[in-house]
């Protein structure tokens, strides 16, 4: 019993300790040839994790390093750049952020500001709400988010191919998860980087979700990963896996979420009794569906019940 | 058997004894109790009671937008009921007296930061009885100026009402929108501007409740009602009938339709 006390304590002054020196632990994973994966803790934002909630990448290529997402701040983005630095003395030839959300992009200030690009809506997004994307951060994460200001692409992307460093990649400007989620395709080595329109075995977030449109692009990368040379799947959030499972079970849970909202309006429930109901079991092991599924209630709830209540409709 | 008519008399005496101590111990534990009491009820008789339920969510993601409905149908007859927010920097954020429909309503509120969202629910005795719950939130709701002061379209849609009944089984559910921004008056230099009173009847002019929205209503307010399966209809399709104000005099009336 004395062993398992002095082990606790022993425990949680390392916890402490790791703590305070705002070390994020950043272990990249190699999942094809040169290409990395970080990836982060199925949480939320809190004290404990630092914001580290997400994945982020990078692909080692003759010509340079290609980032994908800088993290969720200051910190996470320099200690990004050691965790590279440790593989590659390659230079950083761009860093290329899928979307505006915070933990996507607020360890921009870490790299060269014309390394990084994004497509133009989500740099209009980040202009608009970075800022307070940031402030509220700090709300969550506390000190690990110390000098982290929200610094939006100097460079914007379209679609199309391009070839760097020997990679051809291909950059998909999709929407739904967010006004601008940009996917990048590495043909060269069959890598689907899906950013946040893919989720693993973790609730999909909707603070700025179109389902309709999110459901469309979610159709689009999955006919890339029936590629031939298609190898694995970089979610935003969750396992990189070696097939397309993550899509599905993305599309049946924003399929469920839309369709218990519609139904909640359409049959008179108030806000509190969507918020009630009980998942199906096949979401039910989801990490934070409790606190997600009542956001999204919160998010897309007032439409519905709006689209219910219209004025002479009987 | 002798032993067991001892426990009883004590736990009945313990009993007495608990209600006749005079201030009961608030089961949520605030600090504020103190002063929501003196505010609220000055020298009247209060009971915290589970009779009130209170649902809300016990974390609000968005403090602009917090669910909260009250329940004090088990109470039977009720004249009027206050709800409140401890911690909110406008504490009283409305009132309702049912009048022939239940004493049941359903809304939305803003929450500045973390709190106890309470209902006080006084019967004919005079007593309050009060439930609540415990609302966590990251807050901002009520400086956060509304969707709408942004927008010139509720200006074009101010009071413009839409409605629906649904039956059930004994009874039917009457869930209400009002376009209104419900400016708190404590984001920049918008001045409070929020609906006051609003006033449901049905065809034949019953009144079924009467509802006083305070500024910490939700923008866009929504809200649900437990209707008496006696609400009367007349042939035209006219259903329920929808009056109310708001603080700068701007009067509406409408018709749910069905």
């Amino acid at each position: 019993m004395k062993k398992i006390a002095s082990l606790c304590a022993l425990l949680c002054w390392t916890a402490l300790l790791v703590a305070a020196d705002f070390n994020y632990g950043l272990k990249p994973r190699q999942i094809a040839p040169g290409t990395y994966v970080l990836e982060g803790r199925n949480e939320d934002f809190s004290f404990a994790n630092g914001g580290n909630i997400v994945n982020t990448g990078f692909i080692v290529t003759e010509a340079g390093v290609i980032v994908i997402d800088s993290g969720p701040s200051l910190r996470y983005g320099e200690q990004l750049r050691q965790a590279i630095a440790a593989i590659t003395d390659k230079p950083v030839l761009r860093v290329f952020i899928t979307h505006a959300h915070p933990d996507h992009f607020l360890g921009n200030q870490a790299f060269p500001a014309a390394t990084l690009y994004a497509t133009s809506a989500a740099k209009e997004q980040m202009q608009r709400e970075g800022n307070a994307f940031a402030e509220n951060m700090y709300r969550l994460n506390g000190d690990w988010m110390k000098g982290t200001e929200s610094l939006p692409p100097a460079q914007t992307i379209g679609a199309g191919r391009i070839t760097l460093g020997g990679h051809e990649l291909e950059l998909l400007p999709l929407h739904g998860h967010t006004a601008s989620d940009l996917a990048l395709y590495d043909r060269t080595t069959g890598v689907l980087f899906a950013g946040d329109l893919v989720f693993n075995h973790r609730a999909p977030t909707t603070p700025h979700a179109h389902i309709a449109d999110w459901l469309a692009s979610l159709d689009t990368l999955e006919s890339l990963t029936r590629q031939p040379g298609f190898t694995r799947l970089v979610p935003g959030h969750g396992t990189v896996t070696a097939d397309a499972a993550p899509i599905a079970e993305t599309r049946a849970y924003l399929q469920w979420l839309t369709s218990t909202i519609r139904q909640g309006a359409e049959q008179g429930e108030d806000m509190n009794e969507v918020m009630a109901h009980t998942k199906p079991a096949a979401f039910r092991d989801m990490a934070v569906i409790d606190s997600e599924y009542r956001r999204s209630v919160g998010h897309l709830f007032p439409a519905a019940e709006q689209e219910a209540l219209k004025p002479h409709r009987h | 058997m002798g032993s067991r008519h001892t426990l009883l008399v004590i736990a009945l005496l313990w009993t007495g004894l608990t209600m006749a101590a005079g201030p009961q111990v608030d089961p949520l534990d605030s600090p504020r109790w103190g002063d929501m009491r003196k505010q609220f009820f000055a020298n009247g008789k209060v009971v915290f009671d589970p009779l009130v339920k209170v649902t809300a969510p016990e974390v609000a993601e968005d403090p602009m937008n917090v669910p909260v409905t009250v329940d004090a149908t088990a109470l039977g007859k009720v004249q009027t009921v206050l709800v409140f927010a401890d911690f909110n920097p406008i504490l009283h954020a409305l009132s309702f007296s049912p009048r022939s429909a239940g004493a049941y309503l359903g809304f939305r509120i803003k929450l500045q930061q973390s709190s106890p969202v309470r209902a006080a629910a006084k019967t004919a005795d005079g007593v309050w009885h009060v439930g609540g719950t415990l609302v966590t939130t990251t807050g901002g709701g009520c400086t956060v100026p509304s969707t709408g002061s942004a927008s010139p379209e509720w200006q074009q849609r101010l009071n413009e009402l839409s409605g629906r009944v649904w039956q059930q089984d004994d009874s039917e559910r009457l869930r209400l929108r009002i376009i209104h921004p419900m400016d708190t008056g404590l984001s920049g230099s918008t001045p409070a501007f929020f609906l006051q009173q609003i006033t449901v009847s049905d065809a034949k002019e019953q009144v079924l409740m009467v509802i006083e929205p305070h500024e910490p209503v939700a923008e866009n307010p929504v809200f649900t009602l437990r209707l008496p399966g006696t609400a009367a209809a007349d042939g035209s399709g006219k259903r329920i009938q929808v009056k109310g104000r708001d603080n700068n005099g701007n009067r509406f009336e409408s018709w749910v339709e069905q």
